[in-house]
């Protein structure tokens, strides 16, 4: 018999007396994500599903809180079977010249310690398998063995993402746009527990359908991590024309930046939301040096999550490679309101000069409108529904 | 709120009849063409029934129509098709991709590629083609009305001019654009190959065809069974064809009827833009464009955002240009051919009619075009 055996975060093993609310929400999670036809059993430590298929493990590999997850044949608590099953895996992988056998026992009435059981197994390898030797420091292949109801041999183990159970940190409303950062500031977010509302600023019709359809698409990128993701599209065009109009060109960038946050704000408001999250990178552009981030961050008082602000911008593909929204990312659509950026923008903004300037205009007004015809979209895993 | 559809050289809607054709053909005719048995037989009376309309709408004899995927490949093998190693190969500089792009490629592997270039109105020079032909010319691939600004090209006196300085060259006509726009009688015109597409005629996509001289022996592309006379293997699109069919006998009839109705459209359109400022018409009204593409720079405005404001009218056309500012040139090489200064490349409008639209949808877009450029251009400062 084989199982999906999944081990998860050791920040979650270290929850003390909340463990098991982490637990049932991580549990709860990889419900979710892998449907009903599936069960999940709880055993010390572990989680265990009684499928080992890849789609399986690409879905289970995906949720936040899951460290590993690694296919076990399920043997009966003897030397022999669980030396049998150890030395059919080890054929199956081609090319390994050098393995360990690492041993766990929850079962304490199993007869022999992890060392002695450990040896013995090892030992049956070495008879089994020509050209093989033990390596305790390098080995090509670890071979696992876990004693519990019955015994667990597994070698080989998937990474999974590790990060917090999602949904255990509290909701935030992200400022998702359709290029590489947000995304990634998102998943990083996510990772930490927290529950992502996105919200998208809609330019019609300076930005295109496309441009649209490309953003939802990267939140059904974010849901495959996250099971969905509730996008609110923003009318933005009347907010940018107004400003335009009437305020002072070179404060474009960072006005239109201080309304986005408004508004963020207020859906996390109305939501029940404690954040806000920017895939901000410091010095990155002219509405993302300290000055710019200081104004505008002045206009709100909930938190500000960041957590591209350190990094380079590199690192921050690198991860979007990873989690599959840098091919969405770079479609060309998204540079058509090219228009809205001004030629020699502030890149260090005064907030007085900021706030005067915001004086010719309805804010509350404008904020309301926008958020009144908000289109709300529940976007499932790689699609909209 | 009503639909105004003015981008009907990129594709058309299908005629009821070719829908009904289409459906009819996939439910009552599904057999092979080349199946031995009745309903094989059945389904090749259907294809010979369709290559005779196809061939009547240019005066071709139905055994010199191959059909194909649609217009794209039928300029790949039309090209491919003629070519002998490192020959020399005549076009134009704004040709479709997919006559550029083969001939780029092929330039990259050895042969010799003339661009011609184009004047102010999007028409090749003559003389400019006639120095360019050379002994070991082997092709002249031109295409007979341009895709973005309806520039119609001379085909008879290109034909004339390569016939008198080198008989063994091949002449190939891209007439995408330009069947069912402008009467095609393809024996007087002497071409030797000649593309053509379904759905721009208000067919199914996926379905064009090759004319081929009678006499010419094509490579083929697509090696197999040995349809289409060994030029075009693959089990035939049934359907598609017949569709193709349908649409090729609809546009046949009447033609000069339909041609003049799309003619006035232009011309009424043209009369009422006078009423907006700041324009250049890059396709005129005259005898070297066709009646049914009009392309239309709109200064201080991006053509793609007035593209999307015309979307809120149900309004739909085309722009040439590039979503990203700094790429307009790199991706529309067909308006700075003739000229054009970049800024009206940026603002560039491609309308293209049907005789199925209205003078009444050029009044409605008149109207929406006033309230965009309106709401537009108050950003420019």
């Amino acid at each position: 018999m084989k199982k999906l055996l999944i081990k998860f975060s050791s920040e979650i093993t270290l929850k003390g007396l909340n463990r098991k609310n982490f637990e049932d929400a991580l549990v709860k999670n990889i419900r979710e994500r892998i449907g009903k036809e599936y069960t999940v059993q709880k055993g010390s430590g572990r989680l265990f599903i009684g499928d080992c298929s890849h789609e399986l493990i690409d879905k289970v590999t995906k949720v936040f809180g899951v460290l590993s997850v690694a296919p076990a044949d399920v043997v009966e608590k003897d030397i022999d079977k669980i030396g049998a099953a150890a030395v059919e895996q080890l054929k199956e992988i081609e090319g390994i010249k050098t393995f360990k056998v690492e041993s766990k026992r929850a079962d304490k009435n199993f007869p022999l310690n992890s060392m002695e059981l450990s040896r013995k197994i090892g030992g049956i390898i070495l008879r089994n398998i020509p050209d093989i030797r033990v390596d305790v420091h390098n080995p090509d292949v670890v071979v696992n063995v876990e004693i519990r109801d019955m015994a667990y041999v597994y070698s080989k183990e998937y990474k999974g993402v590790a990060g917090m159970p999602y949904r255990t940190s509290g909701k935030g409303v992200l400022l998702l746009s359709g290029g590489i950062d947000s995304p990634v500031a998102g998943y990083m977010m996510a990772k930490r527990g927290l529950e992502i509302i996105s919200v998208y600023y809609h330019s019609h019709p300076y930005t295109s359908e496309r441009a649209k359809e490309k953003v939802i698409d990267l939140a059904g990128k974010l849901a495959e991590y996250t099971g969905s993701m509730k996008l609110y599209v923003i009318p933005f065009t009347k907010i940018q024309m107004e400003i335009i109009e009437k305020c002072r060109e070179d404060e474009l960038t960072i006005i239109m930046r201080r309304f986005m946050m408004k508004i963020a704000e207020q859906i996390a408001i109305n939501e029940g939301a404690l954040s806000i999250i920017t895939g901000e990178s410091l010095g990155q552009v002219a509405s993302q040096t300290l000055e710019s981030m200081y104004v505008t961050n002045s206009g709100i008082s909930m938190p500000v999550f960041r957590p591209l602000a350190g990094m380079d911008k590199v690192d921050i593909m690198d991860i979007s490679r990873q989690i599959g929204t840098y091919d969405i990312s770079i479609l060309p659509y998204e540079d058509c309101c090219t228009i809205f950026v001004p030629k020699h923008p502030k890149t260090k903004p005064r907030l007085n000069d900021i706030e005067a300037s915001e004086q010719a205009l309805d804010k509350e007004g404008l904020i309301k409108e926008a958020i009144e015809g908000a289109e709300v979209i529940n976007v499932q895993i790689g699609r909209e529904e | 709120m009503k639909l105004v559809y003015f981008d009907n050289s990129a594709t058309t809607r299908p005629h009821r009849e070719v829908v009904k054709e289409v459906s009819d053909c996939m439910e009552n005719y599904f057999g092979n063409p080349s199946s031995a048995h009745r309903l094989g037989l059945g389904a090749e009376k259907k294809m010979k029934q369709a290559r005779e309309k196809v061939a009547r709408l240019i005066g071709a004899l139905p055994q010199e129509i191959i059909f194909t995927s649609g217009g794209s490949e039928a300029n790949n093998t039309a090209i491919k098709g003629v070519i002998t190693p490192g020959c020399h190969i005549i076009t134009s500089k704004i040709e479709h991709p997919s006559v550029l792009r083969v001939l780029q490629k092929l330039e990259k592997s050895g042969y010799e590629v003339t661009y011609l270039s184009v004047d102010s109105r999007g028409i090749i020079k003559l003389e400019e083609l006639e120095n360019s032909i050379k002994d070991n010319t082997k092709l002249v691939t031109i295409m007979y009305v341009n895709n973005e600004i309806g520039s119609i090209q001379p085909v008879d006196k290109i034909v004339e001019i390569v016939r008198k300085k080198n008989k063994r060259v091949k002449v190939h006509i891209d007439a995408v654009q330009a069947a069912g726009k402008i009467p095609i009688d393809i024996k007087k015109l002497d071409v030797d190959l000649m593309s053509l597409s379904a759905h721009k005629i208000h067919g199914p996509k996926g379905v064009g065809a090759l004319y081929v001289r009678k006499g010419i022996k094509l490579e083929p592309l697509i090696l197999g069974g040995g349809q289409e006379w060994e030029v075009r293997s693959g089990t035939e699109n049934l359907p598609g064809i017949s569709g193709f069919g349908v649409a090729a006998e609809i546009i046949s009839s009447n033609l000069n009827e339909k041609i003049e109705h799309v003619k006035g459209i232009k011309k009424h359109f043209i009369e009422r833009l006078k009423e907006i400022d700041n324009i250049v018409i890059n396709s005129p009204y005259d005898d070297n464009h066709i009646g049914n593409i009009l392309n239309v720079s709109f200064e201080g405005v991006r053509g793609e955002v007035l593209l999307h404001a015309l979307e809120d009218y149900n309004i739909f056309v085309s722009t040439g240009s590039a979503c990203s500012s700094k790429k307009v040139s790199e991706k529309n090489y067909v308006l700075p051919s003739i000229g054009l200064k970049e800024c009206h490349v940026e603002g560039a409008i491609r309308f293209s009619f049907s005789y199925i639209n209205t003078v009444d949808e050029v009044d409605y877009t008149i109207e929406a075009l006033k309230k965009s450029l309106s709401f537009l251009r108050r950003l420019k400062k």
